[in-house]
């Protein structure tokens, strides 16, 4: 008998629902099968922390004495998008410092930037405020210097375009020199595996077509709560699945949305990816209801069953040929070498699982203690049946 | 056995005042004390004159103690290696960087378990962890 949203929050305020994280799963469903799991769980719960370059956080700071209309602004050096209204900014996670050498003091070390300065805020640390504005008759005041830590100024929301994406490519190199990427740091002559993903602990890994995550979903984001507000930019759910329906490669993404004010720090990290920039490391975790078997089944995806392809990063991908190198899975990839052809090459993580793995275990206490509810989404994540897919830019080279 | 004698493996951070960059010590380690040395990293301090030498010494227990003297009475202050590479729990993520830039696998993850190892005897002092950690988690205070 199918089991509904609402009636696994009146199990949550009762005290009775029964959940499990996605590693933990595997072996109940394993030792009682998938039919009597299916029964007795109510939630599986996802979790992974990795780095999500399309994040920011949109902060209104409240007006001046007298006002102003800022149209320039640096938050500890890092400035920030100012072209909406007059005191509402977006500070980006990929944003450099101003006079940041980025690349041309090679490989480049990009030590600060708009992902450390979300951390910061959210650490409750003082952020030095320098604007700069035109002035009009009702916002007259033309420039700023100031400080302030986040609960002196009215709003900030994390607001995160694209996250959590539902498997990715494995980076290699088969060119002659070593390369820097986002995937880190590449040596030449297929000399290292890389990959980003928490594989089975996977949030969008573990519904994979989407029955359960939409708009309106509510996550553990940042340590706090968040929701799942619109599809993510590039979400692409026409990626060819495996016989589980698990995507064999980058597929479904989500943009996600937040109080930081209830966020922590530790969930929301400044990252330095030597080489390629700045970006935030986020954390995020989404609870799967196990509506009936079928969602059991789905969220008893082991690591040995997910498949990523294989990318060359030194030609390939720059070049957006869309060619691939091989497939491989997350169990091998775990393991710490995987055959490529004739070579074993050794594999590493640019993703946290241990980190992934508390923030599931995180939200089954969340919901264990009653502090967190499932919703029903407004509107499930589009699949393929929409015809949505990710496009390369289909405009004109001028 | 005769105490002492077994032949081991140190690697030592050696800091030197301005008076003593110009002291042969090396040489007197191999002349008088019998002990092998392998220079990891040398430096010399613009700014104050100090110098600094990472080696990895090889002799006998007896040997390598009274070499330790030896530099100590010159006034040579030295370091185990492992006292200089720290890592900062709250700032690790566990990710998998610093196993990557690691030429000798000091840095390493655990297959599976994926949690993060460190093993000092086989740090040589390169720097690429401090420098490629991409959340700041590790200092190092090597030459």
């Amino acid at each position: 008998m199918p089991k509904t949203i609402e009636e696994i929050n009146a199990k949550i305020k009762a005290g009775k629902a029964v959940v499990c994280t996605a590693e933990e799963i595997i072996g109940i469903a394993k030792k009682k099968g998938t039919k009597a799991a299916a029964r007795d769980i109510d939630v599986v719960t996802t979790g992974t922390f990795g780095p999500m370059c399309s994040s920011g956080v949109f902060i209104n700071t409240g007006h001046t004495k007298p006002r102003m209309k800022i149209t320039k602004a640096f938050l500890n050096n890092v400035e920030a998008f100012c072209g909406i209204a007059a005191v509402d900014l977006y500070v980006g996670a990929t944003q450099l410092s101003e006079n940041d050498p980025a690349n041309s003091d090679h490989p480049g070390a990009f030590r600060y930037g708009g992902g450390h300065v979300i951390e910061d805020l959210v650490a409750g640390k003082e952020i030095k405020l320098r604007a700069y504005g035109y002035g009009t008759d009702c916002y007259p005041r033309r420039e700023l210097t100031s400080s302030f830590t986040l609960h002196q100024i009215n709003d900030a929301f994390l607001f995160n375009p694209r996250n959590s994406y539902q498997n990715y490519n494995v980076a290699v190199n088969l060119g002659k020199k070593r390369i820097y990427t986002y995937l880190g740091m590449l040596k030449p002559g297929l000399g290292n595996a890389n990959y980003s993903s928490a594989g089975q602990l996977s949030p969008l890994l573990n519904d994979p077509l989407y029955r359960t995550i939409g708009i309106g979903t509510r996550i553990f984001l940042g340590g706090g709560i968040g929701y799942a507000a619109w599809p993510g930019t590039q979400h692409d759910p026409s990626v060819a699945k495996t016989a589980r329906g698990v995507p064999r490669g980058g597929s479904g993404t989500i943009a996600v949305i937040g109080d930081l004010k209830q966020m922590k720090s530790q969930w929301l990290r400044g990252t330095s990816v030597v080489g390629y920039g700045v970006s935030l490391t986020v954390g995020i975790g989404i609870p799967i209801p196990i509506l009936d078997e079928e969602m059991l089944v789905y969220t008893t995806v082991t690591d040995r069953d997910i498949v990523a392809p294989v990318v060359d990063y030194s030609y390939e991908y720059p070049n957006l040929t869309g060619k691939i190198v091989g497939e491989t899975d997350y169990a091998s990839l775990k393991s710490g070498k995987i055959k490529i052809g004739k070579k074993t090459v050794p594999t590493y993580p640019i993703s946290s699982y241990p980190k992934a793995r508390e923030i599931a275990q995180t939200l089954k206490s969340w919901i264990v203690g009653k502090r967190f509810f499932l919703t029903n989404p407004v509107q499930l994540l589009s699949g393929k049946e929409s015809g949505v897919s990710f496009r390369a830019f289909g405009g004109r080279y001028r | 056995m005769k105490g002492g004698t077994m032949t081991i493996s140190k690697r030592v951070v050696l800091h030197f005042p301005p008076s003593l960059v110009e002291e042969p010590m090396t040489y007197v380690l191999v002349k008088k004390f019998n002990v092998m040395f392998n220079i990891l990293k040398a430096r010399v301090s613009v700014d104050d004159g100090e110098g600094a030498l990472l080696l990895e010494l090889t002799g006998t227990e007896r040997n390598m103690n009274n070499s330790l003297i030896y530099l100590k009475q010159l006034g040579v202050k030295t370091e185990t290696l492992d006292k200089d590479l720290v890592r900062a729990d709250e700032k690790c993520v566990q990710c998998g960087i610093c196993a990557l830039v690691c030429p000798t696998s000091a840095f390493s993850i655990t297959a599976r378990e994926m949690t993060l190892n460190f093993d000092a005897a086989k740090c040589i002092g390169c720097d690429e962890c401090r420098k490629n950690c991409p959340y700041g988690a590790i200092k190092t205070y090597f030459p």
